[in-house]
């Protein structure tokens, strides 16, 4: 077996082609890279075309090996673990290689950097959850996350279950990407520029009520920063209503989110799902 | 008044309800309406108070006007302070408004005694039903059913709330009597024996009718306020654990009291609220719940308080040291819950993670397993962490200081030459 660098583009596809290859050409990956990183490499390298009927076959092997393999494999590509290609990579090996027993100690060493980076996912999904804020754009529901992981796939049924009667949309700043829902419709897609409108007078009262009800909750004898802070890290703070200076409080004139700078100019109107497009990577349904 | 206002003095006279959980629903979405409550199992926080306690839910009272006089509470009849009266469109408009903007789970209504319990509680019905029928809200309501109310209008606010609760507020019956002389032990039993009996025979009426309608299908919950009155913990946790047996609670929250007014009664108003004491309650709490503890292992009538060094668990294992050491390939579900350091998660993935091969001490570390509590009491494949060397006196020291630094830290005193020691 040669050892060999990839590189794929950076799609999921892509990388289920790198293991793909890495079977077919009889190759070792000691790295898996993103072309568009650019990283130079003294090992020999290869650039992987992406071939879907190659990531189907891949998928389906994996699936027949152990569904929990395939959650796996799934999620963790969505994870901000470094260098995930390679760890993935791995864990299918060692799937195909010893079958799925593997995966039921937490503990193995190539097991448990997914399997704890995919925790990590979740728990950050979990917590985005709640701390989520929405503002209300004329009818149109908006809001933004700076997180760690890609968490929209994850964020994608909650959501739409609960405001399955509403239109909305979630943007990444991260990972700059946007969750787009609009009459039992959703779509993850790359968003490169976007700028919050500032509040109308309706918004503005209701962020000015949650403010005074979360600054009217806390009991001032029990006070317990460090608390606070475990359960909800301050790198959520950014996002969060509660937490904004005074100027998120004050109306507007402008009504609406499409007149703000930088705006996409293509937030769905009510009842119109956008129309169809590349979908983000990760985001099949 | 405005609503701002409102807010501010009815949020500010409900903030003492220790109780904010939105877990327990499964009601999925529904088309033409909004919300669900399946976010997960265990609910879901939307912030944290700056006193660091999860905010989950719009937690305000209807009113605070009250017709009781319990001396601990700072709603009294006989307290001088602010009033005021949600209109039901009111709170309906603000549950809504939060919820879609993803502020709360759903709304958590409780009220002072307005005029008398029935009447009080036919305001929240009315408020509900219009949350619930006109606003089609489909998330989560956590509503208090007021001692003394009839029960049919129990059976009303139970068809329409996810789970009920009815405060207990002091553990015991003497401080019952001399701190809140217009509420009674049986009247405060007596909903909550409904509310089992009700939610129990609800659940065979939707064994034979998939749609029969469900009454608090979230269970009940109660308070107990913990420093007011001179209760043990023993006291106070054998209540806990009757509870859990014979009225099926969900959850028993402890409140810290909080001193808000000067009475003879009452500890002074400079005492610090007892946290430290309310943490170690509900580590028992969890250990009664999910470790299969009884409150008779943990506190015996010799000692009825807890240790404020140690958590409970290690205080249970320093005085069973012929149980451990555990060998954790071999032992079974139940004796590696009593590890110090073991929880439901590590125990689980250890009885998993065995099946795969001999565990060793470097796994376990990685399966979760908090070692620097843990390494005391188990062994791996026969062995200890290597280098341990401790006896029982140096093992309370270690876990003493293994926990040191999780605890609010004393004020530091500047030291003077000239202080009489």
């Amino acid at each position: 077996m040669t050892e060999m660098v990839y590189y794929y583009d950076g799609s999921f596809d892509g990388l289920l082609s790198c293991i793909f290859d890495s079977y077919a050409y009889r190759e070792r990956p000691v790295a898996i890279y993103r072309e568009e990183d650019g990283i130079p490499t003294l090992f020999a390298s290869r650039t992987v075309t992406t071939d879907t009927a190659h990531a189907r076959r891949v998928l389906r092997k994996v699936a027949a090996c152990s569904p929990a393999a395939l959650e796996l494999l799934h999620k963790g590509f969505l994870t901000c673990l470094p260098d995930k290609e390679v760890y993935l990579y791995r864990l299918v090996a060692k799937l195909l290689r010893e079958g799925p027993g593997f995966l039921q100690n937490f503990s193995d060493e190539t097991l448990h950097p997914v399997a704890a980076a995919v925790r990590h996912l979740e728990g950050e999904a979990h917590l985005l959850k709640g701390f989520v804020r929405f503002s209300d754009f004329g009818g149109v529901l908006g809001g933004e996350i700076e997180p760690k992981n890609r968490v929209l796939p994850l964020l994608r049924a909650h959501f739409c279950a609960r405001y399955q009667e509403e239109s909305f949309f979630l943007y990444d700043r991260t990972h700059r990407e946007a969750l787009f829902y609009a009459g039992g419709r959703a779509v993850i897609r790359p968003l490169e520029a976007f700028q919050m409108a500032p509040p109308d007078a309706a918004e503005a009262r209701y962020r000015t009520l949650w403010k005074r009800f979360y600054d009217t909750i806390a009991i001032r004898e029990r006070e317990n920063p460090r608390c606070r802070m475990t359960n909800m890290p301050k790198r959520y703070w950014g996002t969060m209503t509660e937490f904004q200076g005074p100027e998120h409080f004050r109306a507007q004139r402008s009504p609406a989110a499409v007149s703000a700078p930088g705006a996409p100019a293509g937030i769905p109107a009510p009842g119109t799902p956008p129309g169809s497009g590349p979908s983000a990577p990760g985001s099949a349904p | 008044m405005d609503v701002l206002e409102k807010l501010t003095v009815l949020t500010d006279a409900a903030k003492y309800d220790a109780a904010c959980t939105s877990s327990g629903g499964n009601r999925t979405a529904k088309a033409g309406y909004i919300g669900n409550t399946s976010s997960s199992v265990a609910g879901c926080c939307h912030t944290f108070s700056a006193d660091g306690r999860c905010v989950t839910l719009l937690k305000v009272l209807l009113t605070n006007r009250c017709v009781y006089d319990c001396k601990y509470c700072v709603n009294r009849r006989s307290h001088e302070t602010k009033r005021a009266l949600f209109t039901p469109e009111e709170l309906a408009d603000l549950t809504i408004q939060f919820y879609r903007r993803n502020y709360i789970e759903g709304l958590f209504l409780s009220s002072g005694v307005y005029r008398s319990p029935d009447y009080t509680t036919e305001l929240m019905i009315r408020t509900l039903r219009l949350l619930r029928e006109q606003y089609r809200f489909n998330g989560y309501i956590h509503a208090k059913a007021i001692p003394g109310a009839a029960p049919e209008l129990v059976e009303q606010l139970g068809l329409l709330a996810d789970r009920l609760s009815v405060n207990i507020e002091l553990p015991s019956e003497t401080g019952l009597k001399t701190l809140a002389p217009d509420k009674t032990k049986g009247a405060i039993l007596a909903p909550m024996r409904q509310i089992q009996l009700r939610n129990q025979q609800n659940r065979e009426e939707l064994v034979k009718y998939r749609h029969a309608p469900k009454f608090a299908p979230a269970g009940q919950s109660t308070q107990l306020i913990v420093g007011a009155t001179p209760d043990t913990d023993f006291h106070i946790l054998r209540l806990t654990q009757g509870l859990y047996d014979r009225y099926r609670l969900k959850r028993v929250f402890y409140s810290a009291y909080v001193p808000v007014v000067e009475h003879a009664l009452l500890p002074s108003k400079d005492t610090k609220p007892p946290l430290l004491r309310e943490h170690r309650l509900y580590q028992a709490d969890w250990l009664l719940r999910f470790y299969g503890f009884r409150a008779e292992e943990l506190l015996d009538p010799e000692h009825p308080d807890f240790d404020p060094r140690v958590d409970p668990k290690c205080s249970w294992a320093l005085q069973h040291l012929d149980f451990f050491p555990v060998e954790v390939n071999t032992a079974d579900y139940e004796t590696l819950l009593r590890i110090p350091g073991v929880g439901v998660i590590s125990a689980k993935r250890i009885l998993s993670a065995r099946r795969a091969g001999r565990l060793s001490l470097d796994n376990l570390k990685k399966l979760g397993v908090v070692m620097k509590r843990a390494q005391y009491f188990l062994t791996a494949s026969g062995r200890m962490a290597e280098g341990l060397r401790f006896t029982p006196d140096s093992l309370l020291r270690n876990l003493i200081a293994a926990e040191r630094p999780a605890l609010p830290q004393q004020e530091l005193v500047q030291l003077s030459l000239f202080d009489s020691v």
